[in-house]
């Protein structure tokens, strides 16, 4: 029984690594919603799974957290940022897709041999699944360098966030409870933080490209 | 090699002859229906193919003994395809033969031809399909052989017929790296077979045409072999996907009797199978020939994650 939640672990990881490089293919904005809802989704399946392995009761309450939370909440809060700022044809990447699905494999290979040793010392339940974590981290922060939107650099964010908390969950058997707490706290007020951010850049500049924040204006 | 076995190789490869233009008919009349046609009936292929090899066949002035002799070269190709493909059985004497690299390979020679042969006759449509052919076998290729080192990992060896016997007979695992291959191989299916999003089969539109590019100089009973060659590749790429991913009901036995046993399942699969092609060809759009490249990139991408992540989450905690 251990030995199939182990595998479904696994499963869910490289799931979630498979929605990091979907996100980073990506060209329309309400696809990088759906997509990060699905990601939501896989994390707190594995959270779930973790769970009932290791009898940790607070693991469920994260899961469930992170089911209301990351699937129905902050997706639904971006659908309606995007409806507002009217922005669902977003297409800007800064490098083109095919060169950055390449650095892709290159930063998956360097986060592999990172954690290597690092899962070889870990005794949780799936040892393998912090390189893809960390892969899953770095693929999130290349995916909010090469945007030059604000919305989906936001996306971004949100999604490495999901990938620290696969991380917690999955190679050290969760945090305590507390700090889970605060960090859905941070993001859900985070979300609320960029959005307020967005009008106000879409205000000064008519536009949610960031370049627009280089320029210095005299006035 | 005996002659039980010879019969059931040769059984084999009648019904993958057989089989092949049946599911690109299955296909087309799926997806007519999906669109809510009424659509050409299951057995059309056999129709056109009759209709083909009834006809005369005429040759441009220029063609060289190439043009003439390339539909009899591809469609061999195709057929000694399927036929290493272990659909049926995994103890078929040509199983044996050849392993996943020298599948590639074949198809590789097949695509040449084809080129060549477009290339021949001189006319612009015929150098364009080539170039775009090749340009689209170029991209192709690698992931392809990706995804079957995946496999290859595995089962510890690139022999397809290993690779069945290692999926079929060990202990059910979940393999991650398999998903990756899976999405890799659906890509690079379209991508082969000239399947909607990269190519689309039924239109003779300039702009977009890569395989009806290729043979449009052909008529006659050539046509008619290049389009049965068409239909086996699609059979032997949906088989390669059945035995890397489906490899449960394949006989392990070389007698027709258990060939026999193994032929429904197999229809079932490819019924299946039909049923996602016609899908994924109904929900999406023919991509503009700019954006393959990238199309092609993400299923190299996918299967060379599978290989990684087979690596790494290989890893036991010491």
């Amino acid at each position: 029984m251990t030995e199939l939640s182990i595998q479904l672990i696994n499963l869910f990881a490289s799931f979630l690594l498979l929605l990091a490089f979907a996100m980073l293919a990506q060209r329309r904005v309400i696809n990088l919603v759906n997509i990060y809802a699905m990601q939501g989704l896989t994390v707190a399946a594995a959270t779930g799974v973790v769970a009932y392995v290791t009898h940790q009761e607070h693991l469920y309450y994260s899961a469930a957290m992170t089911l209301v939370l990351k699937v129905f909440l902050i997706p639904w809060i971006l659908r309606r940022l995007i409806k507002r700022l009217d922005v669902r044809w977003d297409v800007e990447t800064l490098i083109n897709i095919p060169s950055m699905m390449l650095i892709g494999i290159v930063l998956v290979v360097f986060s592999f041999n990172l954690a290597l040793p690092i899962s070889k010392l870990s005794t949780s339940v799936s040892p393998g699944t912090l390189g893809i974590a960390l892969a899953c981290v770095l693929l999130s922060f290349m995916m909010m360098i090469t945007r030059s939107k604000a919305l989906p650099q936001v996306i971004g964010f949100l999604s490495m966030e999901n990938a620290l908390v696969f991380a917690a969950t999955s190679a050290t058997s969760g945090m305590p409870m507390v700090v889970e707490l605060g960090i859905a706290l941070d993001v859900l007020v985070g979300i609320f933080i960029l959005g307020v951010f967005m009008f106000q850049i879409r205000e000064q500049f008519e536009s949610l490209d960031i370049s627009h924040l280089e320029n210095l204006r005299e006035e | 090699m005996t002659l039980s076995q010879f019969l059931s190789q040769l059984f084999a490869t009648a019904v993958s002859l057989l089989l092949a233009p049946l599911m690109l008919g299955w296909v087309v009349q799926l997806r007519a229906w999906l669109q809510n046609r009424r659509g050409p009936g299951i057995f059309q292929p056999y129709r056109t193919l009759h209709k083909l090899f009834n006809k005369d066949s005429v040759m441009a002035g220029t063609a060289s003994p190439l043009f003439r002799f390339a539909p009899y070269l591809i469609f061999g190709c195709m057929l000694l395809a399927s036929a290493i493909v272990p659909t049926l059985s995994t103890d078929l004497p040509l199983a044996k033969a050849a392993d996943a690299i020298a599948l590639v390979g074949l198809f590789a020679l097949a695509r040449i031809f084809i080129s060549l042969a477009a290339m021949d006759v001189g006319t612009a449509f015929g150098t364009l399909g080539a170039r775009r052919e090749m340009f689209v076998g170029f991209l192709a290729e690698p992931a392809l052989l990706m995804v079957l080192f995946t496999s290859s990992l595995i089962a510890h060896s690139t022999s397809l017929k290993t690779i069945v016997i290692t999926q079929t007979h060990k202990s059910f695992t979940i393999h991650p790296s398999l998903i990756f291959a899976a999405f890799a191989f659906i890509l690079i299916f379209l991508a082969e077979n000239a399947r909607i999003p990269v190519d689309n089969p039924s239109t003779h539109l300039e702009l977009t045409m890569i395989h009806e590019a290729l043979i449009l100089e052909y008529s006659g009973r050539h046509l008619a072999l290049l389009e049965w060659a068409s239909a086996l590749k699609l059979l032997a790429y949906s088989s390669i996907g059945i035995v890397l991913f489906l490899p449960w009901g394949i006989s392990t036995k070389g007698s027709i009797l258990s060939l026999l046993y193994a032929l429904p399942i197999f229809i079932l699969k490819l019924l299946i199978f039909g049923i996602v092609i016609a899908l994924i060809e109904t929900f999406s759009a023919k991509m503009r020939i700019f954006r393959v490249p990238e199309f092609l990139t993400i299923a190299f991408l996918l299967a060379v994650i599978g290989m990684l992540t087979y690596i790494l989450l290989g890893v036991k905690a010491s």
